[in-house]
């Protein structure tokens, strides 16, 4: 397990019925690459999150798989429709099987 | 010096080895866009790949890619150690097919990118970026 993990997301609180908009997401999560070497000139295993979902309600707005080429601390920003009120489920699969999620409800108004 | 038939046949052979090896150091970044359009022609337009000319530092580079009418997008770096960066597979309630994230680059080189059109037709589009630092740690 990668330690001091945590995503962030920004997610507007309200918007309008059918409305678009623009999400931002990013975990803290250094990204090993498996490509850098230590000290001792021993590998560095690669250690990465290889999977980021966002779901609406059920509904898949986003599924993105990551390589070692991803940056430490992955950032997204994508777009998503809003049909009605609900919640975005945002999940992060590491390598090492740990999956983090986060929750952010948007009202219609 | 005089060269038996043998020995200049040889010596081309070598020549011949030594001029196709600069393609071999693309053959991963090849082999991950025959996976991905199982080697079907694509077209120009109808992608947009946006990434920095020059990038000071390899660590993090800004990239976006932008496909209206996409199910999937690819994105890969010609250069890197593994050429994969990443894929973006776009579901019903995504508002536009586009996203943007920040990627390693290993050094100068093309990035390239693929999508795969609602039709299973594919578009490409590819950029060269500068890189001052290499972001691969060593």
């Amino acid at each position: 397990m990668a330690s001091g993990v945590k995503p962030r997301v920004k997610v507007p609180k309200t918007a309008a019925a059918g409305d678009a908009i623009t999400i931002k997401s990013l975990i803290s999560h250094k990204m090993e690459s498996g490509q850098r070497k230590d000290k001792e000139g021993n590998l560095i295993p690669r250690s990465i999150i290889n999977r980021f979902t966002v779901e609406f309600n059920g509904k898949s707005v986003l599924d993105m798989a990551m390589e070692p080429a991803i940056s430490t601390n992955p950032y997204v920003q994508f777009e998503a429709l809003v049909p009605e009120a609900g919640d975005f489920v945002f999940t992060w699969y590491d390598d090492d099987g740990s999956v983090y999620d986060t929750t952010k409800s948007i009202a219609i108004g | 010096m005089e060269f038996s038939r043998r020995e200049t046949l040889a010596l081309g052979l070598g020549a011949a080895v030594v001029t196709v090896m600069p393609f071999s150091v693309n053959a991963a970044a090849d082999d991950v866009i025959a996976t991905f359009t199982g080697g079907a022609d694509m077209a120009d337009t109808g992608i947009e790949l946006t990434a920095p000319e020059i990038a000071e530092n390899g660590n993090t580079v800004p990239v976006a890619v932008s496909a209206p009418g996409a199910s999937a997008i690819i994105l890969i770096a010609t250069g890197n150690p593994t050429p994969g960066v990443a894929q973006f597979n776009f579901g019903p309630l995504a508002a536009s097919q586009s996203a943007s994230t920040r990627i390693r680059l290993a050094g100068t080189q093309d990035i390239v990118a693929i999508a795969q059109m609602a039709d299973g037709s594919f578009a490409k589009a590819s950029a060269t970026v500068k890189v001052t630092i290499g972001g691969c740690g060593g």
